[in-house]
Formats: structure tokens, sequence, C-alpha cells
């Protein structure tokens, strides 16, 4: 299940733009432009964008509070996404829900969430709707080393497992949830050992190489749309910024980012296809220049568009 | 008396209770290393070790619920919830377990547990990071509920909260925790159950909590201004209700607005307004008013989230209304 020359630069591409958009969020946020809470996806771009490489527009995922890099994975629109994150009336969700709450259901991204584990046994309900009414579409999970504690990820595993559900988990492994070490919220070594006790099959990879992740993720997808149930996929990866804009992160030694800054996905993937004569140089800085353009078009889109309206705050609320 | 913040105040009442009673530990997510994510437990980890300050892993479910048994087996463990949004995801471990033991087991057990929890908008967190749930908690026999609204009320509250031998439910509304006041240095208490007259006035009664204590008091001060004098009554304890104090401020100014930032539907204005329609309904010369948010959940933009947030101005209206004025 080797990844074609096309899915190679379209993921290329979109690590860059989840990399591009998430400093330009970061600047914005810093000027005080964008309210509230943003947790940047910056050093896990392989994982969202080799995952959502082997999904189509029908399949569903469901996305953390860290969500920009897994909606931009999945094809959503980087305007629609920055005039949410400045609470525009344009936003993905009119300015009601932030950076927080960015979805498309028309692209089945199911939402990021505030919630750490509430992701999980919605995935399970997407992949038994699937299911149920008989389409071979699948749910893929992202979720935290920190969600991976939640009695609710934990359920949902049991639940897609004893049915047999199209579901694959795809576990973010940062190493922290905010200030807590891995190695002080579990007692395994690899997240993937928690599958056992769900007796799903389970792997741990690189998640900062696009290609070890695409091949994980296909290999899981596959099994998911022949019907032979869920998997579990440990992204080890690192987030390269604070917990959130704003957080001082005392609590990682200034050693412990660099290392992991040296093993930043994007170079990686860059020298790699240039080696392999997927890129060129110019093709490549052609890539960054058409990228930087979008994103900068998102943030004019964004700063030009409309707030919400105030009597707009009761709207929404049922169907 | 020292000036210091809200924050710093409920910083203050875990120390002095944590070097008096060696049974007391406090637990939750980033309280250990990071502080806390507001900062109030900041220190505390430095000062009392590992055992005492305990970081956990995301388990709102397990570290709940682990406070509820350890305060079943004697310990009084100060549990953080980092948002009051989060409940839902532990709410078993207090409203079915911590709440219901003693009543369960005829009167055998204790639960001398505080769980704290921030609340409230205004900082454009959305609608899982902003509620007001206090309502929750009132309809829960066997919790306490407290909201506080100044730092020195904050200190005595929640040194009193760890010492009750009940599960109480401690919500400390974000807005607040940057806050300046005096507060009463070393042992302080405020007793659980005790309502306070913010401000004295004779015309009509506003019952406000939190966030809305200020704001209410802001009011007052231009409607006093427009010759209303208005009687500011902070509950600070929910449940249980100081009704003595309520009841006698409203037989005095004849007149009640309800202030909360919780949704008004079900809300705990509503509980208010109930009881003095119920004893002292013969006092009241105007129909008693609800100023709350309205009902959806708390958006995100800023011009919706302020128009969520009950204002300063929707208060004086409310006041002005019931006034004839
Ligand atoms: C139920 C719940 N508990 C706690 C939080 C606060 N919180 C937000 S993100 C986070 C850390 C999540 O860690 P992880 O799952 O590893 O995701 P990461 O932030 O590393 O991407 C925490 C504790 C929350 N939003 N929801
Ligand atoms: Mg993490």
């Amino acid at each position: 299940m080797s990844i074609t020359r096309e899915k190679l630069v379209d993921a290329y591409t979109t690590m860059v733009k989840i990399r591009t958009f998430e400093e330009h969020a970061a600047q914005l946020f810093a000027e005080g432009k964008i309210p509230g809470f943003v947790h940047l996806y910056v050093g896990e771009e392989a994982v969202a964008a080799g995952v959502c490489a082997t999904l189509r527009d029908s399949d569903y995922i469901t996305s953390t509070h860290r969500g920009h890099g897994h909606l931009i994975s999945k094809g959503g629109d980087v305007k629609r996404m920055m005039a949410e994150l400045f609470g525009k009336r344009t936003g993905y969700c009119k300015g009601k829900g932030g950076s927080m709450h960015i979805a498309d259901m028309t692209l089945g991204i199911m939402g990021a969430n505030g919630i750490v584990g509430g992701g999980p046994p919605l995935a399970a309900g997407a992949g038994f709707a699937c299911k149920y009414l008989g389409r071979d579409d699948v749910a893929v999970c992202f979720f935290g080393d920190g969600a991976a504690n939640q009695g609710t990820t934990h359920e949902a595993m049991n639940l897609a497992s004893c049915w047999k559900l199209p579901v694959v988990f795809v576990n973010e492994n940062n190493r922290y949830g905010i200030s807590c070490s891995v190695d002080r919220a579990t007692c395994v070594t690899d997240i993937a050992d928690k599958a056992a006790a769900f007796d799903m099959p389970a792997v741990s990879v690189d998640g900062n190489d696009l290609m070890a992740v695409y091949e994980a993720a296909s290999e899981a997808v596959e099994r998911a749309r022949r019907g032979a149930g869920p998997t579990l996929i440990e992204c080890k990866t690192y987030r390269q910024r604070g917990h959130f804009e704003g957080d001082p992160a005392g609590y990682r030694s200034p050693e412990e980012v660099a290392e992991w800054k040296a093993k930043d996905p994007i170079p990686r993937l860059e020298k790699k296809l240039l080696e392999m004569g997927v890129l060129a140089e110019d093709r490549i800085r052609e890539i960054r220049a058409g990228v930087l353009a979008e994103v900068e078009e998102a943030v004019r889109f964004a700063e030009e568009s409309p707030l919400p309206d105030p009597s707009e705050v009761t709207e929404d609320v049922y169907a | 008396m020292a000036t210091m913040t809200f924050a710093d105040a409920l910083n203050d009442a875990h120390r002095i209770e944590m070097r008096r009673d060696p049974n007391v530990f406090v637990v939750g997510e980033d309280v250990g290393i990071y502080g806390g994510i507001f900062g109030v437990t900041k220190g505390l980890l430095e000062e009392f070790g590992e055992m005492r300050v305990r970081d956990t892993p995301i388990t709102e479910s397990a570290f709940v619920g682990c406070a509820v048994g350890a305060a079943a087996a004697g310990l009084r463990p100060v549990a953080e919830l980092m948002f009051v949004d989060f409940i839902g995801v532990c709410l078993d471990q207090i409203y079915n377990q911590g709440a219901k033991m003693r009543y369960m087991f005829g009167g055998k057990a204790r639960i001398p547990l505080v769980l704290r929890a921030s609340c409230g908008a205004g900082i454009g967190a959305a609608a899982q990071h902003s509620q007001c749930l206090e309502a929750w908690f009132m309809h829960v026999p066997g919790l306490k509920v407290v909201m506080p609204s100044t730092p020195a009320d904050a200190k005595g509250l929640l040194i009193s909260a760890i010492r009750d031998d009940n599960p109480v439910v401690f919500l400390e509304h974000k807005l607040l925790y940057a806050t300046e006041g005096e507060v009463p240095e070393g042992e302080c208490t405020v007793p659980l159950g005790k309502a306070d007259v913010k401000r004295k006035g004779e015309d009509v009664t506003v019952v406000a909590t939190a966030a809305m204590v200020p704001k209410a008091l802001a009011a007052a001060e231009t409607l006093a201004a427009e010759g209303i004098g208005v009687e500011v009554v902070d509950p600070r304890t929910l449940l249980p209700l100081d009704e003595e104090t309520i009841l006698a401020s409203v037989k005095k100014t004849h007149r009640l607005v309800v202030v909360h930032e919780a949704v008004k539907f079900a809300g705990p204005g509503g509980e208010i307004a109930a009881m003095v329609a119920e004893k002292a309904f013969d006092y009241l010369d105007a129909p008693i008013l609800r100023v709350a948010a309205p009902f959806s959940p708390v958006p995100f933009s800023p011009p919706l989230e302020q128009a969520f947030i009950p204002s300063e101005e929707r208060i004086a209206q409310a006041v002005r209304e019931v006034v004839g004025a």
C-alpha cells in the first residue's frame, strides 16, 4: 500500500498549509485579533495529513481541541476556518463555536471538541451509522495521549471492537496533556498496547514520518471498509508550541523541545521528496507560495467579514 | 487585612488548611507542576510535596471519584475540576456517590470533600468552557453549593468548605480570579449558608451571585443617582440558601430582582423567586423579575457572548421596571 507520487505531493501541500495557517493564527492571536483559546498543531502535521490522505469526503472524522490540522487535512476551507477563529458570521459556525468547535458536516468533519475524550464515542456512532446504512464509509477518531486515559475512550474502543465497527482510532501521542507528561499519566510505554484489552489490532508508528502514518492508516481504513473492525494507530509526535497560545510551557526542557524540532515532519518529508525526485526545489517554492497566498487571502477574508448580530444568540439552538 | 486577588485568596485558604490539617490534600489536572490552569494552586506542590498535591491523568471520573472515596476513608480532599463544564464526564461520582452515601447508609458515612471548579463566560471560551451550572448541583440533596463574589468571601468560604463534613461544590467565576480586594490575614472563616448584604438600600432588593455582584453594585451606583436605593444581597452559598437574609431585605424594600449568569429557565433565580413568593408574597409591591442569560449555549464570538451575559444596563433596567420608574 505505498503512496502514489500525486498523493505525496498533496500530503506535503496539506502539511505546509497547516503549518502556514497555524503560524498566522499564532501571530493573529498575539495581536489580539483572535479571542478565546487557540491550540496549535505545529509539529504534528504528518499525522492528520497522512491519515486523511486515505479518506474520502463521505468518511467521517472526529477531532479535538487541537483541530485546525484535522479540518485542513479533511479538505476544509481555510477561509471559513479563519473567519470562525475571528468570531465572524462568515465562519464555519457563524461565530458560535470558535477554534474549539470548527466543523464541516458536509465533509464528515464532526467537530473539533472542547471535551477531552468527547470524540471517541461519537466516532463509534458515526461508524455504526455507516454499518447500519450499508455504506462502506469509515470514521476516524483523532485523540491525544491525554484523552487515551479517559473512560469514554476505553468505552468507545470496547464498543467498536465488540460491534466490529468501521472505526480507526488515531492516537496523537505528543507526550503531554497540558503539563502532564505521558510518563506520569499512563503506565504503558506504547499507547498502542491498550488495544490488547479490546482484542483490537494496533500499531505504533513514527508520527513525524508521513509515509509511516499513511501506510498504517491505509491498512486500517481498508480493514474497516471491508467490515473487519476497528484499529488503533498510535502516532508518536510532539507539539512544538505551548499547550495553548500563551502557555509558557515551563514543564518541559528546552533540550527536549529542540530535540523534537530537529525531527520536524515537514523538512523531513521535503528532503525525502527531493531525494525521490517527486519534487524539485522550484516546485516546492511554488507550493509554498501558493499556500501562503491562500492563507493570506483567508486572513483578509476573516478581517473583512462582518461580526454576527447580537440577535443571533438564540438562533440554531433547536432544529 | 491584605490586598490580594481572588485567586491568591483561594491559594491562601488552601495553604492555611493544609498546614493545619495533614489530611487535607489537593487533587486534579495540572494542579501541581502547573499550579492550576488559573493559578489557584500555585506553589502548593513546592510547599506540601507530591503526596498532598496530586496531578492526575485526564480522567475526571477517576479523580473526582477518588476524592469521594478518600473522603469516605478519612481524608479531606480538595479536588479541582478545571472547568465546571467537565462535570458531565464525572457527574455520577459526585451526585450519585458522594452526595448520597451518607443518606443511603443511614447516616453512617461522612464525605468531607470540596470540589472546586471554574465557571462562567466572558473570555471567549465558547459553549463547553463557559457555563454556569450551579442549578444542577442545587437540585441534589446531600450537596452544598458555594459561589463567592469577593476575594475575602472566597478565602473564608473555602476554609469553611474544607472544614465542613459534607461534599461542597465550590464554584469560582473565572472573571473574578484577577479581581482584588481586602482579605483578612491568617485563619478566617465565612460560614456556609450565610448571605451577605453587599450594599444597603431601601427601594429594591437585588439578589445577585458571583460575577453578577460587581455588576449589580455598579448598577446600584447608577440608580442611586436616579434616586433609587438598591440593596444588593449576595447569597454566597446557594445550598443551603440563607432565606432569612433575603426575606428580611424583601420585607424592607418590597421589591425583588434576581440576577445570575446561568440561563434563566430553571435557573437558580427561579428557586429564589419561588421562595420569596411563598414566604413573603404579602410584602411584594411588584412582580419579581429575573435578569439572566437567554436559553442558549454560550456563544463564542464577542458580540454574541456579550449579548448572552447579563449586563449592568439590563440589571438597572429591571430595577427601574419594578419601581415603576
Ligand atoms: C474532559 C476534559 N478535561 C480536561 C480538559 C482540559 N484540557 C484541554 S486540552 C487538555 C490536554 C489534552 O491532552 P491530549 O489529549 O494529550 O491532547 P493534546 O493537547 O496534547 O493535543 C486538557 C487537560 C478538557 N478540555 N476536557
Ligand atoms: Mg497530548
